[in-house]
């Protein structure tokens, strides 16, 4: 053992503190999460592992969260280091009201969650957190929709759609290639769940989505809306995939094969 | 919940009280109960009477309880005692009014009466109390939410 991965906070010679690079290899083999902006609507999305035969899925945690009335999360990577962080999001969320009397802005509370994790990267005693973050939400008296990103190394940025997680990067390339600036409700769901079909194979009942709107409480899509979405967009790649062939006249497949999970970090 | 008592306390309790409700529901997901919020409220009292610097807050707290459906009054004071009660008072105002609520309520009151008895509170307390108070606000808690009723405030009331 070299000894620079040993001690967190300890650089290696050519500059990397290991730690957070194994956070974020964390962040990596966890459930794909992806958020989208619209017009005046913001959507998560989210993997959801498929429950064992015996397990209550009544009580079994989401890996959505809402951290204020105005401010959802969803995570990608450890699940009991995200429960940590998000009680500490809703400490904070609560305690800004309190002083301010005005609900956090979603920069701010963004920047909060940041900064924890920034600081549990260069402190003694601790390891980082194991997640990357997306923040969503609408500001106060604001219909413009936000959408943040957080990861291990306390790094945050603001996007129009992103993904993180298992694949995230598939996601995101899909997420380049159709998202558009005005998208209404309908597409803007639309967009979340046919770019997480791009990895989730097993359809409908391994999705999670939520919704926000402006001055609205959170909405999570129940779980037969999920299937019809699911269904609609299947049967229009199936359509696709028919013209296609009828078109070229040879049995190609129809829908290209994802590149191996190796992923370059960011 | 309605507060009295030393004015700046009040404020900065009351807002302390919601604050923590707000994030009890938040981490669990589900909303406290009136009596859940009243025995939270008791124990910060007790708690802050035997600190250094104790809020001098005297609250009443109205709910509906959300699984039930039924109505509950909690009665607390600075001392941090807790009653549930039927009709409640605080202040001066508990010396005027409670005769009155004693003779004029019952257990199966609606809106419209309770409105009435308000009233009479209200005039008694315009008709005898030697402060010249700046108008009442009124607040109906329903299953629905909190709702607040507008009161004439420039009503003379005349001695009998």
């Amino acid at each position: 053992m070299s000894g620079y991965d040993r001690a967190l906070s300890v650089f290696s010679p050519d500059g990397h503190v290991f730690q957070v690079e194994y956070a974020m290899e964390a962040v990596k083999r966890g459930t794909c999460a992806v958020g989208v902006k619209g017009k005046d609507i913001v959507v998560l999305g989210c993997e959801k592992r498929s429950a064992l035969k015996l397990q209550d899925t009544r009580i079994t945690p989401s890996k959505i969260a809402l951290v204020d009335d105005h401010v959802c999360l969803a995570f990608a990577g450890l699940n009991a280091d995200a429960r940590i962080l998000i009680d500490k999001a809703r400490l904070e969320a609560q305690s800004h009201r309190l002083t301010v009397e005005d609900p956090s802005s979603i920069e701010y509370i963004t920047k909060y969650i940041a900064g924890v994790q920034q600081r549990y990267t260069q402190s003694g005693g601790v390891r980082p957190f194991g997640i990357s973050t997306l923040v969503v939400g609408f500001d106060k008296n604001d219909s413009t929709p936000r959408l943040y990103q957080t990861e291990p190394s306390g790094i945050y940025s603001a996007w129009k759609a992103n993904a993180i997680g298992r694949s995230s990067k598939t996601v995101r390339e899909f997420l380049e290639r159709n998202h558009q600036d005005d998208m209404d409700r309908e597409q803007t769901i639309q967009l979340t769940i046919k770019s997480l079909l791009e990895v989730v194979q097993t359809g409908a009942k391994n999705i999670e989505v939520a919704i926000m709107a402006p001055g609205k409480t959170l909405e999570m899509l129940p779980d037969d809306q999920i299937e019809s979405y699911v269904k609609s967009i299947e049967t229009e790649k199936q359509e696709e995939a028919a013209k296609k062939k009828t078109r070229t006249g040879t049995t190609t497949a129809a829908i290209l094969t994802r590149p191996g999970g190796g992923e370059s970090t960011e | 919940m309605a507060f009295s008592g030393e004015s700046g306390d009040t404020v900065q309790f009351a807002e302390y009280i919601q604050a923590n409700a707000a994030l009890y529901s938040m981490r669990n997901d589900t909303e406290l109960s009136p009596s859940a919020v009243a025995n939270f409220v008791r124990g910060e009292l007790a708690r802050s009477l035997r600190s250094r610097s104790p809020y001098t807050v005297n609250l009443l707290l109205g709910g509906i309880d959300p699984v039930s459906e039924k109505p509950h009054l909690y009665w607390v004071d600075y001392l941090a005692s807790l009653a549930p009660l039927p009709y409640a008072a605080h202040g001066y105002a508990q010396y005027y009014c409670l005769s009155i609520l004693d003779k004029h309520h019952h257990p199966d009151c609606s809106l419209e009466e309770g409105l009435a008895l308000l009233t009479l509170c209200t005039d008694e307390l315009k008709r005898r109390l030697p402060i010249d108070y700046k108008g009442m606000l009124v607040k109906v808690v329903t299953k629905d939410g909190v709702q607040e009723i507008a009161v004439d405030n420039d009503k003379v009331v005349r001695s009998a």
